[in-house]
């Protein structure tokens, strides 16, 4: 066992560190209070390569793997996590999908320039009446000639505004189900895909989230993504690479709420001395320390699970429950730290006490991750859970 | 043992509902939206006599008991916590001046503050002082029969829009209460603090600069401004308890109502063992607060020390409303993060109340030193 960084990693870590530090978090309060994403801060990581970095180098990525996309997030979920939920949606999702189950004609089409960061990607699952329950999506793909037209509605799409290349998923046949009947699509904006509601957000305001309209959408057959018909594993699989990231993303907003809240008690005084010396203040800090730990090493051991091509669906999981909820209850007791200070909005812990309550919510809901886990733990021991 | 309410008590509880619902419930979401709650909310709540609620009616106060004020600001908690916030401080100001004041104060300010031509404002947190308001800076200096007031006092509800303030400040005997007129010469009202949540109430900080205030407006004795201010906690811990609880009851109605609509894998959420989990336990939560409020509401009506009881109210109402909001936006899904949903705005509400009135750490403070007192031990903050 060795849990130290490559030498690599640690070089890579230290710029991304920089650009969040000089370019994401001077811009996090404005994206917020405008609730517009800040595309001057994208393209700026997209010069450097951000926007490819889990990719190997022939597709136009960084090469940097998993360990350097869960370092990616780890330190825009610091800093910023609109920020971290645009390019995580971006990377993570959209992109994902294609370097996952595109074929290589398709990812020189399409992965390269999102790698690059010409183009940005979404990833549109969700529909009004299938959140959790993915499976009963009602987004139709009919076959005409050499494209598939496609009608429906997708809503809550991070990015929907600003994507250039969307994958989604429609039922090619409904007599199949999910299993068979659902096929997965590379779309482009141009092909017609229409914007709807453009939602506003209790948090993560610096990111976009909006309804996707199709309307006699004609994609390319050429576009489908995986085998026609297997569409909800090509989605599945890629949500599971996208909770483990997302896990990395909390682990930087948790650790974020820990330093925010020793700096504070160690020069905050109430009754003579700093609130440091309270036991209060002390045990909250330590409890905050504990869990940060324990998913630092979670989220980088299921990294390197990824990379050792072991099965991590179950981790993966356990990254997302338990990183959204570390980053709520850190920046919970952060807040409760900074006393009113903490509810002001002229301090950052306010913002970052809106933005982590998504995690719990979104990429699967933190009771279906609970599904996950206990239905790979079940499994082991045969017997099948349903949802 | 009998815990009914009595008949006068159960009517109040049921007009207050009433009103509520048709006339704050509806404006909460423009109130949040705004920044602002708006004046003639203020006017209709006056005339129904809400802002005299617990005052005698010597002071045209409606002369509730506190069981029935608990009602009011269940009630008005449930309906919009930051219009009941704007409430809650006005009352607390008041029932300082009821309970420390002279009889020309109290004949100069309550009556006014009843009618709602007066909003009150409670000035005791200072940039360095907060849960430990014995360090305030702000200094009363005698000036013949004056004094000047100099300093600043921060996050005050309803500064900027008070007509009565009582605020706390450093004399040469120690620290003393003060009714302050709000056209008091060397006054001033600072910027408008952002909030997470309760939005719609005005909290600003006040810039006193050699203001003039008369002896005659000490309230209280002269260096007893912190007992002032202590006693005062107790009305205040308990009414908060009581906004706690109405919003706490809010977010389970919401959070209730989604799930017996929303369906997925073809059955109601409701029907999933983890949403009835989530909706058992705010229940509990709710009933058990319900029941520290009626205890500590109870002794009040008694005329006992209710003390201690407003305190574990408050700190776990803090508690109750924010875990119920926090689990009944997770019953909401994506919904719950959208803002056209009322529960986000609950859960930025509710975060509010661990930390205004006193954090929860030096209620747990409050709390444990009565629990050691009984074994002889002494417990400071
Ligand atoms: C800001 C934001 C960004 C998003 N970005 C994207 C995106 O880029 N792409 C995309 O496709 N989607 C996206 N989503 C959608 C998101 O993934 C869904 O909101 C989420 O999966 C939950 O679905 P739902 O909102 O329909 O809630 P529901 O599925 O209706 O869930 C409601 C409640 O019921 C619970 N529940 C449901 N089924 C069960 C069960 N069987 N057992 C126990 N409990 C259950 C849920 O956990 C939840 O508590 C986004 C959402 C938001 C808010
Ligand atoms: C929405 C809102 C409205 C408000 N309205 C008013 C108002 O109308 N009038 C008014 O006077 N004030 C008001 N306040 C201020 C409020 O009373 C104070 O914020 C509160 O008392 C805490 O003080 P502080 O913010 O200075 O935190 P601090 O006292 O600096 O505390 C910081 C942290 O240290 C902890 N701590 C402090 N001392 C100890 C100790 N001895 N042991 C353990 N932990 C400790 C606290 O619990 C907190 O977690 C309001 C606050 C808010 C948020």
């Amino acid at each position: 066992m060795d849990f130290t960084f490559p030498r690599e990693m640690e070089k890579f870590r230290k710029l991304v560190r920089e650009f969040g530090e000089e370019v994401v978090r001077p811009a996090a309060k404005a994206a917020d209070e405008k609730h517009e994403v800040d595309m001057d801060v994208i393209r700026q990581a997209a010069a450097i390569g951000l926007l490819g970095v889990p990719f190997p180098q022939k597709y136009g990525g960084v090469g940097a793997g998993e360990t350097g996309y869960c370092i990616l997030m780890e330190e825009l979920g610091k800093v910023c996590t609109s920020t971290a939920t645009t390019i995580g949606a971006h990377i993570g999702i959209g992109a994902m999908s294609i370097y996952l189950d595109g074929t290589e004609a398709q990812k020189q089409k399409y992965l390269v320039p999102l790698a690059r960061g010409e183009k940005l990607g979404a990833f549109a699952l969700t529909e009004p009446n299938a959140g959790s329950d993915a499976a009963s999506i009602k987004t139709k793909a009919v076959r005409d000639g050499d494209a598939y037209l496609l009608n429906g509605s997708k809503i809550y799409i991070t990015n929907g505004p600003l994507a250039d290349v969307i994958s989604v998923l429609a039922v090619t046949d409904p007599t199949l189900g999910a299993h068979g009947g659902v096929t997965a699509f590379i779309g482009e904006k141009q092909f017609g895909i229409q914007v709807g509601t453009v939602e506003k957000k209790m948090g993560i305001r610096g990111s976009a989230t909006s309804e996707l309209i199709f309307e006699d959408v004609r994609i390319p057959a050429e576009n489908v993504l995986g085998p026609v018909g297997l569409g909800f594993i090509t989605f599945m699989k890629t949500l599971d690479t996208g909770r483990l990231t997302l896990g990395a993303a909390t682990l930087g907003g948790a650790e974020e709420a820990l330093r925010i809240a020793i700096d504070y008690a160690r020069v905050r005084e109430a009754f003579g001395k700093p609130i440091a010396h309270k036991q209060s203040i002390q045990f909250m800090i330590a409890d905050m320390a504990a869990e940060v730990e324990a998913l630092r090493s979670l989220v980088y051991r299921t990294a390197w699970m990824v990379e050792q091509g072991m099965p991590y669906t179950k981790e993966a999981g356990m990254c997302k429950l338990l990183g959204s909820q570390t980053a709520s209850r850190n920046i919970h007791r952060a807040l409760q730290i900074l006393g009113a200070l903490g509810y002001s909005r002229d301090f950052p812990v306010e913002r970052m006490f809106r933005d982590a309550r998504i995690a719990e919510i979104f990429e699967g809901t933190n009771e279906i991750q609970r599904i996950v886990i206990a239905s790979q733990l079940f499994k082991e021991v045969g017997i099948r859970i349903r949802p | 043992m009998d815990f009914t309410l009595n008949e006068e008590q159960q009517m109040f509880g049921q007009m207050f509902g009433d009103f509520m619902a048709k006339e704050v419930a509806p404006r909460a979401e423009a109130i949040d939206a705004e920044g602002e709650t708006p004046s003639e909310l203020l006017e209709q709540a006056a005339m129904q006599g809400f802002l005299g609620a617990i005052l005698p009616e010597d002071y045209m106060g409606a002369a509730l008991d506190m069981t029935s004020y608990t009602l009011l600001a269940e009630a008005w908690g449930r309906a919009d916590l930051s219009s009941a916030t704007v409430f809650h401080a006005h009352m607390m100001t008041a029932m300082a001046i009821l309970a420390h004041g002279t009889e020309d104060q109290k004949a100069t300010y309550l009556e006014a503050m009843a009618m709602g031509e007066k909003l009150g404002a409670f000035a005791l947190t200072e940039p360095a002082a907060g849960s430990d308001p014995a360090g305030m800076l702000t200094e009363a200096k005698p000036d013949g029969s004056d004094y000047l007031l100099n300093g600043v006092k921060s996050w005050v509800t309803n500064a900027g829009r008070a007509g009565t303030y009582v605020v706390f400040a450093r004399a040469p005997e120690g620290v003393t209460g003060f009714i302050v007129d709000a056209d008091t010469p060397g006054l001033k009202v600072g910027g408008r603090e952002k909030t997470l949540g309760l939005r719609g109430a005005e909290i600003r900080a006040l810039y006193l600069d050699h203001a003039r205030v008369p002896a005659a407006n000490v309230l209280g004795k002269v260096g007893h401004g912190l007992r002032v201010a202590l006693s005062t906690m107790d009305f205040a811990h308990l009414s908060l308890a009581a906004l706690t609880l109405g919003g706490a009851e809010q977010a389970l109605d919401l959070g209730v109502q989604f799930a017996s609509e929303r369906k997925q894998f073809g059955v109601l959420i409701a029907k999933k063992q983890a949403i009835q989990n989530y909706l058992a336990d705010a229940k509990l939560k709710i009933e058990a607060l319900r029941h520290l409020i009626e205890h500590a509401s109870w002794l009040a009506v008694q005329g006992k020390p209710y003390s201690f009881e407003a305190t574990m109210a408050k700190l776990y109402g803090g508690q109750a409303i924010y875990e119920t909001a926090n689990t009944m936006i997770q019953v909401h899904g994506g919904y719950g993060y959208i803002v056209d949903y009322p529960i986000s705005r609950l859960y930025r509400d509710a975060r509010a109340m661990s930390i205004i009135g006193g954090s929860a750490e030096i209620q747990r403070v409050l709390v444990a030193r009565h629990v050691l007192a009984e074994a002889g031990i002494e417990v400071k903050p």
